[in-house]
């Protein structure tokens, strides 16, 4: 016991000593964690929209002047032909267009029906998707709108739904109320901020872990330590225990920039968020430990470290949706441990969710860090 | 120039015996090209859900089977009643509850009217907008068979038609984003590591005091990851045609020309972050804690660029893989030419040439 304390004291000794390294472990981190949600807004609006109106009625520019006042749309101007108006999308000069074929509003009066052809680039997948809904919603608002004028108030009031004063010859209608749980103004940073600081936690606790041992092996002085009688577990955890501490501080710090400068404070109990924490640390560093275990350089340990930190951040749901992958995906998905505390961080900070609710994922962290750990420690090896 | 050719030979020679980071080097585009291609996509789907169903009548029991036959919804059970709703959200079980009140169909066919109330779990706020949007389309389906059935005057329609990316597949935006990323931590990271490694080891010292001129060790330095950048590019592009079907449409050679501009850009990024770095720690640091998460989110792959605040927007154009971005998206998926790239090659071009201007001006040929 004696031994691990002389080892911690010597690595806090190091890691205080090292200014430059510890200004960028601590203030890095925190700079991105303010400026990163700004950027990481995915709130569709200001679609730009190209308008080709073959019909130029009182229609169409009603419909036009509808979707530009609903604040989701911006016109990039009218187009002449429907190969114009491609063409401005190819160049990214509008999102999606919408063409309104020629005699709509006499087809539409004559033969009570007509389409409207809408374009969108789906290069963004959730632009698209969300813009065609936004678009619809919108036209079907408008056909309620023209319905009324079109033909007196009592058949219209029906058609355009909730708002219509109950009339029994009307037509039946179901409405939908919808309302938003934990976070009723769509604010996605709330949504953002409890993940970004996960990354930031992971990068920090895996990379510095790996580089801190394997830099003792390039320049030797691995060889001293492993000359003492220090034992294999000892000297594991005088390496891992400076880095859960600076973690849980990274953390806190982390948690503190949320609330001053975003406003996010957790719903849910402390404990169970820094008890979910260190679960997570343990396993995180258990990897650090595994990715020194295998590399003699630090450029080794930084390529690897990397393979895994790029592939973590971008499919443990921080940016896209777990769900929406195919099975085998998420099966994979299922053994990073980012996703699993990006996914209690946000139950926890926005939802209040307690011990029980978070079990599954606490378990399956412990589960992968146990796992992660011991091979990390089977693979150790006292000698050079 | 013999020298220069050793000397390069030199640094080739370092790289291709270290095979663990080669073969990360050549693994990492590879692995996430697989990865990202097939799995990730901005489509939602398969959202869970739980229905609350109070009435029990003909209608709701159609709208219900209506909902869990949509490729939107995975119903996951019903609930017997709307009180276990929180304790499903808080668990994370599910997104959205959809609630039938009672005398559903009673009141829809007595006063025309009928609501049905949907919670949606708006931590992800996205995924909220989106699953309510779903399930209004199918009630709005559901109430244009009934408006039909009763004669309904004036109906527009909507045909819509997603252009270059019919299926909403992640792949087509994350192939240029992941090259982007890929591309540019490779040539950043490796070159100030390469750089640092010999500070630290002191073998700079030795050949800062040799006759050979400072250009040249920069160069020595530069080429093998150039080489390396190249090959990955070529192992990406071919990939991406073989595996996700996303072929080059446009012209090969100006997307290589692009390519290489790009890749001159992030090695002098690379020179620029080895001269103020001490050790090879701090050196990584500040490439991967620096330029990861800034490119990742500033280069408009993952989050609109026109959606941030002013100053960030202005920022976003300091990032060089921005750029780059939008000729990949341009030249590779559009099959667009040069006409249309013009402007971002020129910037990439004097972004290159201002760089490797600086960090050669400012490459140190003192140690202290």
């Amino acid at each position: 016991m004696r031994t691990l304390l002389f080892l911690l004291d010597k690595e806090f000794r190091q890691m205080l000593r090292n200014r430059q390294l510890l200004s960028t472990l601590l203030i890095a981190p925190l700079i991105q964690l303010i400026l990163l949600p700004l950027a990481a807004d995915y709130t569709v609006k200001d679609i730009a929209m190209t308008v080709v109106d073959n019909d130029h009625s009182t229609f169409s520019r009603k419909l036009v002047d509808k979707i530009t006042a609903s604040g989701y749309f911006k016109l990039a101007g009218y187009t002449t032909s429907y190969a114009d108006g491609l063409a401005k999308v190819q160049q990214d000069k509008a999102d999606l267009l919408l063409q309104i074929p020629p005699h709509f509003e006499r087809d539409l009066v004559k033969e009570n029906a007509r389409d409207l052809y809408v374009a969108i680039n789906a290069i963004e997948g959730t632009k698209a998707n969300l813009g065609g809904a936004y678009l619809s919603s919108i036209i079907a608002d408008f056909n309620s709108d023209i319905r009324l004028q079109w033909l007196g108030p009592v058949a219209g009031a029906a058609s355009s739904g909730s708002s219509a004063a109950a009339d029994p010859d009307a037509t039946p209608q179901i409405s939908v109320a919808s309302s938003n749980w934990y976070n009723p103004l769509l604010n996605y940073k709330l949504y953002m901020v409890p993940a970004i600081l996960v990354t930031l936690v992971t990068a920090m606790a895996a990379m510095q872990s790996a580089f801190n041992i394997v830099q003792e092996k390039e320049s030797g002085t691995i060889e001293q330590i492993n000359v003492t009688p220090i034992r294999k577990h000892w000297f594991i955890l005088g390496k891992l225990i400076p880095f859960l501490v600076l973690g849980v501080v990274v953390f806190t710090l982390g948690i503190i920039a949320g609330w001053a400068f975003y406003g996010i404070w957790p719903l849910g109990s402390f404990v169970v968020l820094y008890g979910a924490l260190v679960v997570y640390l343990f396993a995180m560093l258990g990897m650090g430990l595994l990715i020194s275990t295998y590399s003699a350089t630090q450029q080794q340990a930084m390529s690897l470290s990397f393979f895994f930190i790029n592939i973590f951040n971008l499919m443990s749901g921080v940016f896209t949706a777990v769900d929406s992958m195919p099975a085998w995906a998420q099966y994979i998905v299922e053994t990073f441990p980012p996703s699993h505390f990006i996914k209690i961080m946000r139950m926890v900070v926005l939802k209040g969710s307690g011990w029980s609710d978070i079990g599954y994922h606490l378990g399956a962290m412990a589960v992968i860090g146990l796992f992660l750990n011991t091979w990390a420690v089977l693979n150790y090896r006292k000698t050079v | 120039m013999k020298q220069l050719i050793v000397f390069i030979q030199k640094e080739f020679l370092h790289v291709f015996r270290d095979r663990k980071t080669l073969l990360m080097l050549f693994g990492l585009p590879i692995a996430q090209i697989v990865l990202f291609g097939f799995a990730l996509s901005n489509e939602i789907k398969n959202s869970k859900i739980v229905v609350v169903d109070y009435s029990k009548d003909p209608v709701t029991t159609q709208l219900i089977q209506e909902i869990t036959s949509s490729q939107y919804f995975n119903v996951t059970r019903g609930l017997p009643s709307a009180t276990g709703i929180d304790a499903a959200f808080k668990r994370g079980d599910i997104k959205m509850a959809v609630i039938f009140p009672e005398h559903f169909s009673d009141d829809l066919i007595r006063t025309g009217k009928a609501t049905i109330q949907v919670i949606a779990d708006a931590s992800d706020p996205n995924q909220a907008t989106t699953v309510t949007n779903y399930l209004t389309q199918i009630v709005g389906t559901y109430n244009a068979r009934l408006a039909q059935a009763s004669g309904q005057p004036l109906q527009i329609g909507v045909q819509n038609r997603m252009l270059y990316n019919p299926e909403l597949r992640g792949a087509p935006n994350f192939v240029p984003g992941v090259m982007a990323l890929v591309l540019m931590l490779v040539c950043t990271m490796m070159t100030s590591v390469a750089i640092v490694r010999e500070k630290e080891l002191g073998t700079m010292e030795i050949l800062l005091v040799s006759p050979f001129k400072t250009i040249y060790i920069i160069i020595s330095k530069l080429a093998p990851n150039l080489l390396i950048s190249i090959v990955n590019l070529c192992v990406i592009l071919v990939l991406s045609d073989v595996f996700l079907d996303l072929p080059v449409k446009g012209s090969i050679l100006l997307l290589f020309f692009d390519s290489i501009l790009f890749i001159l850009t992030s090695l002098s990024i690379g020179l620029l972050l080895s001269i103020n770095a001490k050790t090879q720690q701090a050196a990584m640091m500040s490439s991967l804690m620096g330029m990861m998460l800034p490119t990742m989110l500033l280069t408009g792959f993952l989050f609109p660029i026109e959606n941030m605040p002013l100053p960030l927007q202005w920022l976003s154009n300091a990032v060089p893989s921005r750029w780059y971005f939008i000729v990949v998206k341009r030249v590779m998926l559009k099959g667009l030419g040069f006409s249309s790239v013009w402007k971002e090659t020129l910037i990439l071009a004097g972004m290159s040439f201002f760089l490797f201007a600086v960090s050669i001006r400012r490459f140190k040929t003192r140690l202290q």
